[in-house]
């Protein structure tokens, strides 16, 4: 499941990347809207996302792009909470629905703050994907579990998306939050390389996101689409 | 464990818009409060420091020349003459102690201006504890003795170059190192922002301004202010001071944002006064500078400490109601005032409060009792005025 900055270097820019995970047969497409401020995004994120900005991705314009890749794969929108409060929650969760997205991840909105989103989507039929941490309590972890659709979005390490070289044990998180729900539990944050990806698989999550490490990819190779789709197939054959 | 519950929402404004990450150290926060602002061991022991250590009560000055000027009298609240020379102690000894309290030895702290990293740094290095603040290389630049006080106070200054380089992306990168080491870290927010329970946690420590002020010009005066104004950047100490009078319904309100080069220019930090739309920034819904597409703007202000796009909830709440209104005053105007302060009354403000101060110079009002927050004192500012007043 690989994350992709929508917009970045340019809207086909993104395209021509997103292309490529497809090619590289990708699950799902995890493609992020970028914002001025993103609060669970490191430094790899963050910068592809200040340049997506400079180069005038909006919105819309990510939406084409999952327009176009939700022919060829299920594309999953993850957008800060503001962009979703600027278009309004039923106006975004309309143009989710008529750009084919199948499910929505809002890194800043606990479950405290998605009843509206939550209602919206449901009733469109979009999945809102949330979050489990680490520092989850049993007790959230049990109401994030029970409002989970589509996939429960692991965050695998306490901190903000960025490469991390260290295999973390990936076993207990896991083991938690699948005591907790019934739907598929992917694995995501700092998850760099394809023995981390596999040892994940290993550990019993159902799917694993690749965000900076893709990104960081794109940021410096000169072909990005052929790179990105190269490394896609070393993770996806590490998972196979 | 109590059951009580902190404020999470003023009306619409307010919330936890945080990753999961942080939610449960939000929780323990809110616990940690109730229980630490229930505790009298605790009272005690903040009260004996912020009036030995800190200096409070601050005096209440009546300014007889500022008077004079504006043509009804005029009390300035001596937040400038607190031990490190802004409201902002009151916020960090407070929080620092409640770090401490929940068994974390590392604070990160944002600043803008430099005086909430002082107050920090200070605050841990009474306590002995770890201190990283987080502040933008522009702000680095223009508040260059506080970066001094606070590497000498033993803190760890990390510049902050992302986008504007000031106090928005300051705050985004001291979250950011919260959500990575929220086990044994303590956030000090330094101002009444942030994701819940953090405005009411910083309104609890700030609002001895307005209680003090409330007691001082009774005895003086003999009556309650007509307006109470204060200078809002997040708006820690107009809340602070707001809260002792929010119930006296004749007395007026006033927040002051930063004007910047003008509201139309859109190149301010007033999203309060210039009507900006309630958005998400820094883990609360409130008003904020921001694009259609719900981009935070950069904010533009000649003080470091107003130079933020957002504003604390409770504003929010405080301007929809009517109870409360913001103005803003300009970065030329602010600079005239710091001066005229010095000159009439040999006291050098803050470039922060400078913008009340002007306000209040330069409105007409029918008031004839106004009460000002001098929030700061402006040491710190000398050296960027001087210099943007070709004086240097
Ligand atoms: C002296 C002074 N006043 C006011 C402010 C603005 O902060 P707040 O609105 O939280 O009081 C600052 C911020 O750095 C400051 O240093």
């Amino acid at each position: 499941m690989p994350y992709l900055m929508g917009g970045y270097p340019d809207i086909e820019g993104s395209l021509a990347i997103a292309n490529g995970y497809a090619d590289a047969g990708a699950d799902l497409i995890e493609l992020g809207v970028p914002f001025s401020d993103p609060l669970a995004d490191g430094p790899i994120i963050q910068s592809a996302g200040t340049v997506a900005l400079a180069a005038g991705s909006t919105l819309d314009a990510v939406l084409g792009v999952a327009r176009t890749m939700s022919e060829r794969l299920p594309v999953v929108l993850m957008a800060y909470a503001n962009i979703v409060l600027a278009r309004g929650v039923d106006p975004f969760i309309d143009d989710l629905l008529s750009a084919g997205v199948s499910g929505v991840i809002v890194p800043d909105l606990p479950i405290e703050e998605s009843l509206l989103l939550f209602a919206s989507a449901q009733s469109a039929g979009i999945a809102l994907i949330p979050l489990a941490a680490p520092t989850s309590t049993d007790e959230r972890l049990a109401e994030i579990g029970s409002q989970a659709r589509g996939f429960l979005y692991t965050v695998a390490v306490s901190g903000t998306t960025g490469e991390r070289g260290e295999q973390s044990d990936y076993g207990e998180v896991l083991a938690r939050v699948r005591e907790h729900t019934d739907v598929p539990v992917a694995l995501g944050f700092g998850i760099s390389r394809p023995e981390q990806a596999s040892a994940a698989a290993d550990a019993g999550a159902d799917g694993v996101i690749i965000g900076s490490r893709l990104v960081r990819e794109a940021l410096e190779q000169p072909e990005p689409a052929q790179a990105c789709k190269a490394l896609v197939e070393q993770f996806a054959a590490a998972l196979r | 464990m109590t059951t009580d519950r902190l404020q999470h929402r003023f009306g619409y404004y307010g919330g936890q818009y945080v990753p999961e990450t942080l939610m449960p150290a939000l929780a323990e926060l809110e616990e940690a409060w109730l229980s630490a602002r229930a505790d009298p061991h605790f009272e005690a022991e903040l009260a004996l420091l912020l009036r030995d250590y800190a200096g409070r009560p601050t005096p209440l000055y009546h300014a007889a020349r500022l008077s004079e000027v504006a043509g009804r009298k005029i009390y300035l609240k001596r937040e400038d003459l607190l031990h490190t020379g802004a409201h902002k102690l009151n916020n960090a000894l407070g929080q620092a102690l409640l770090a401490v309290r929940m068994g974390k030895r590392r604070i990160i702290a944002e600043t803008g201006a430099g005086q909430h990293g002082v107050a920090s740094a200070t605050a841990c290095a009474l306590l002995d504890l770890e201190c990283v603040v987080y502040m933008g290389a522009e702000d680095i630049r223009r508040q260059q003795p506080n970066v001094q006080r606070m590497g000498l106070l033993g803190a760890t200054v990390v510049p902050v170059e992302a986008g504007a380089r000031t106090l928005k992306e300051a705050v985004s990168q001291a979250i950011r190192d919260w959500v990575t080491n929220v086990g044994d870290s303590h956030y000090i927010i330094g101002s009444a922002v942030g994701p819940a329970p953090y405005p009411v946690i910083v309104r609890d420590l700030q609002r001895c301004i307005g209680d003090e002020a409330r007691e001082q010009i009774l005895e003086r005066e003999g009556r309650l202010p007509e307006r109470v104004i204060a200078c809002v950047g997040g708006g820690s100490n107009a809340i602070g001071m707001f809260k002792a009078f929010v119930d006296d319904a004749g007395v007026e309100l006033i927040g002051v944002e930063a004007g910047g080069e003008g509201l139309e220019g859109g190149r301010h930090g007033a999203p309060l006064a210039a009507g900006g739309r309630p958005g998400v920034l820094h883990g609360s819904l409130s008003a904020l500078l921001q694009s259609d597409e719900g981009q935070i703007a950069e904010a533009h202000s000649v003080s470091a400490g107003l130079d933020y796009p957002g504003s604390g909830p409770e504003h929010a709440f405080l301007r929809d109601s009517g109870r409360a209104q913001y103005v803003a005053v300009n970065d030329d105007d602010a600079l005239a005032a710091f001066v005229r302060t010095a000159e009439l009354e040999g006291i050098i403000p803050a470039l922060e409060p400078a913008h009340a101060i002007h306000y209040v110079l330069n409105q007409p009002s029918d008031s004839t009792l106004d009460l000002i927050c001098l929030s700061g004192r402006g040491d710190k500012d000398l050296a960027e005025v001087l210099d943007l007043l070709g004086r240097s």
